[in-house]
């Protein structure tokens, strides 16, 4: 649906030359819920950007629906923006036209009569529940009801494709995640391509089927979600990882209270991870039953990411050491990872020392 | 109250007509300047604001051109303005002197600085209102009328309602190279004749005028903003 094809930008500024995109090449297919996640700065508005030629990237090239769209005249550019939708931050409405107005505006021209536009505008207010809101003003409106003022214009001319630039960054988590449900229905229901660009994992980790992670206008991972999440490569996408599972945070929060985290020399504080099946065989309790190793569970986490369950777990695990390493190993050969975590604050991963 | 009026208003009574002649003249040079000042200036300030760095036409040539002619013509005060355009209204008018040869140096004194004011009043509107549009696939024209036009509306009265009371204002200068008005009245009669009442009665009728042109502005301002 989407491909851009070793997209770079430059800016010339003033002397400075800074290069906001290197080198990304990402395919979206149809019906993909696609994010793009960076901190501020990454260049991933930039790189939304080029999806509509609103940025012109420098070199590379953008295909949208099977057409090169660096390569066609103005007119024809303006044509195939109004089946690519997208939506910002700060939504952008203009004031001075009602809900209607705004949603109308790119109708012009779109060869509907009064009537139909009207009729439209109906049903799309419907889409986003905002039937009640027609006449209103954008000011009149919360933040959440605007970004769907701007969803329903987005939409007006059908688009296969919706870019939402950072478009929940300025709304608070309850409003964000009706937002996101509302994108996943659309998704569903008019089997709308989205490409997300945001800086909070939550977001991706809640929606998209694929992922990508962006540092200095490079991508520098990027797969689908499930194993993007179980399986990062990139201590970026840790990081961004941990943000969305907390388990940094929940880490930190042990290691300050000495009360939860009285190790013995048998005790070893391990963050567990497993993914889909492995969640419903009780673990834990054979670790007791077969190897005589008692598990402590200090946190726990669970993240239903595409339908599959992906768990984490702080836990003290007790036991003679030999017992220990052999409980271990019984975790990893059911697909469970373990990860021992030093007291000094580093993290071994103890994978490779298999015990047979 | 009609025998201290006549009192203290001796002058003012006696030419009556002239002083109504004069609020005609000025009612009329405001009016004929303020459309066409308004016209140039609106379309002026459109450039501007298109053909700046990051505009949707952006021009760095016209860009510079127009905003340095601005500013020259913005620097040069009214009153020399008149006199140095002379030559121009003559041309245009066939005279230099009377009310109509006035709007020619009107207009040559309003024009950049309206033009400056709409700049400004469509600056204020939103970048990212013209970015959504351009990327709902308008054109450039489109977003200056659908976008810059409607969204600036509000701001444009309102620059427009100050330029008209700055222009009054040069109406009333422009009354010294012989245009009439009610600032010629002040002067030729009031100050040179020393009739002081008919320099009241004419400054009260041009805060009357500034008055109401205030009072429609900020009304249809009002109206505008949403």
């Amino acid at each position: 649906m989407i491909e851009l094809k070793n997209v770079d930008v430059t800016f010339q500024d003033g002397k400075k030359t800074v290069k906001a995109v290197r080198d990304v090449s990402i395919t979206v297919e149809k019906g993909d819920i696609y994010g793009i996640v960076g901190y501020s700065g990454a260049g991933k508005s930039t790189l939304v950007r080029t999806i509509n030629l609103l940025q012109r990237p420098t070199s590379g090239s953008v295909i949208v629906d099977k057409q090169e769209l660096s390569a066609l005249p103005p007119k024809a550019l303006r044509t195939a923006r109004k089946k690519i939708g997208m939506i910002f931050q700060h939504f952008n409405l203009m004031r001075a036209r009602t809900v209607a107005g705004n949603v109308a505006y790119p109708l012009r021209k779109s060869g509907l009569s009064k009537k139909e536009v009207n009729a439209k505008i109906d049903e799309l207010l419907e889409l986003v529940g905002l039937a009640d809101k027609k006449h209103t003003y954008p000011s009149q409106l919360s933040g959440g009801q605007k970004q769907r003022v701007a969803i329903a214009r987005a939409l007006a001319n059908d688009p296969e494709v919706l870019l939402c630039d950072e478009a929940t960054s300025a709304l608070d988590p309850k409003t964000t995640s009706s937002i996101l449900e509302l994108l996943k229905r659309l998704n569903k229901q008019l089997s709308l391509t989205i490409v997300i660009i945001t800086h909070e994992m939550q977001v991706v980790k809640e929606i998209c089927n694929k992922v990508a992670v962006m540092d200095d206008g490079k991508v520098v991972e990027k797969g689908d979600l499930v194993s993007l999440f179980t399986a990062p490569k990139e201590a970026l996408t840790h990081e961004f990882i941990d943000t969305a599972t907390h388990i940094h945070q929940a880490l930190e929060k042990i290691r300050k209270h000495p009360t939860l985290l009285d190790l013995s020399a048998d005790d070893v504080l391990a963050n567990i991870t497993y993914v889909g099946e492995s969640t419903s065989t009780p673990l834990i309790a054979s670790l007791y039953a077969q190897f005589g190793v008692t598990t402590n569970i200090l946190y726990g986490n669970v993240e239903i990411l595409q339908q599959t369950p992906v768990g984490n777990l702080i836990v003290v695990l007790s036991g003679e050491r030999r017992q220990r390493e052999k409980a271990v190993a019984y975790l990893e050969s059911n697909n469970v990872k373990v990860n021992t975590i030093d007291s000094d604050q580093t993290v071994v991963s103890i994978k490779n020392r298999k015990v047979s | 109250m009609i025998n201290w009026f006549e009192t203290y208003f001796e002058n003012a009574l006696r030419i009556q007509p002239e002083i109504l002649n004069s609020i005609w003249e000025t009612l009329y040079m405001v009016g004929t300047t303020a459309i066409l000042s308004g016209v140039l200036g609106i379309i002026l300030g459109i450039i501007l604001v298109v053909t700046e760095t990051q505009g949707i036409l952006e021009n760095r040539r016209v860009y510079d051109f127009l905003e340095r002619s601005v500013n020259a013509f913005r620097s040069v005060p009214f009153i020399i303005m008149l006199a140095l355009i002379a030559p121009i209204t003559r041309l245009l008018v066939g005279t230099s002197i009377g009310t109509t040869a006035a709007i020619v140096p009107l207009v040559v004194g309003t024009v950049p600085f309206y033009s400056r004011q709409v700049q400004n009043a469509l600056l204020e509107v939103d970048k990212g209102i013209v970015e959504a549009a351009e990327a709902m696939g308008s054109s450039p024209l489109e977003i200056i009328i659908r976008v810059y036009l409607k969204e600036g509306l509000p701001s444009i009265i309102r620059v427009s309602s100050v330029t008209i009371i700055n222009l009054i204002g040069l109406t009333a200068m422009a009354g010294a190279i012989g245009a009439g008005g009610l600032g010629n009245l002040a002067i030729a009669r009031g100050y040179n004749r020393f009739q002081t009442d008919v320099t009241i009665v004419a400054t009260v009728a041009i805060l009357i005028i500034v008055m109401i042109s205030q009072v429609i502005g900020n009304y249809l301002v009002r109206k505008t903003s949403h």
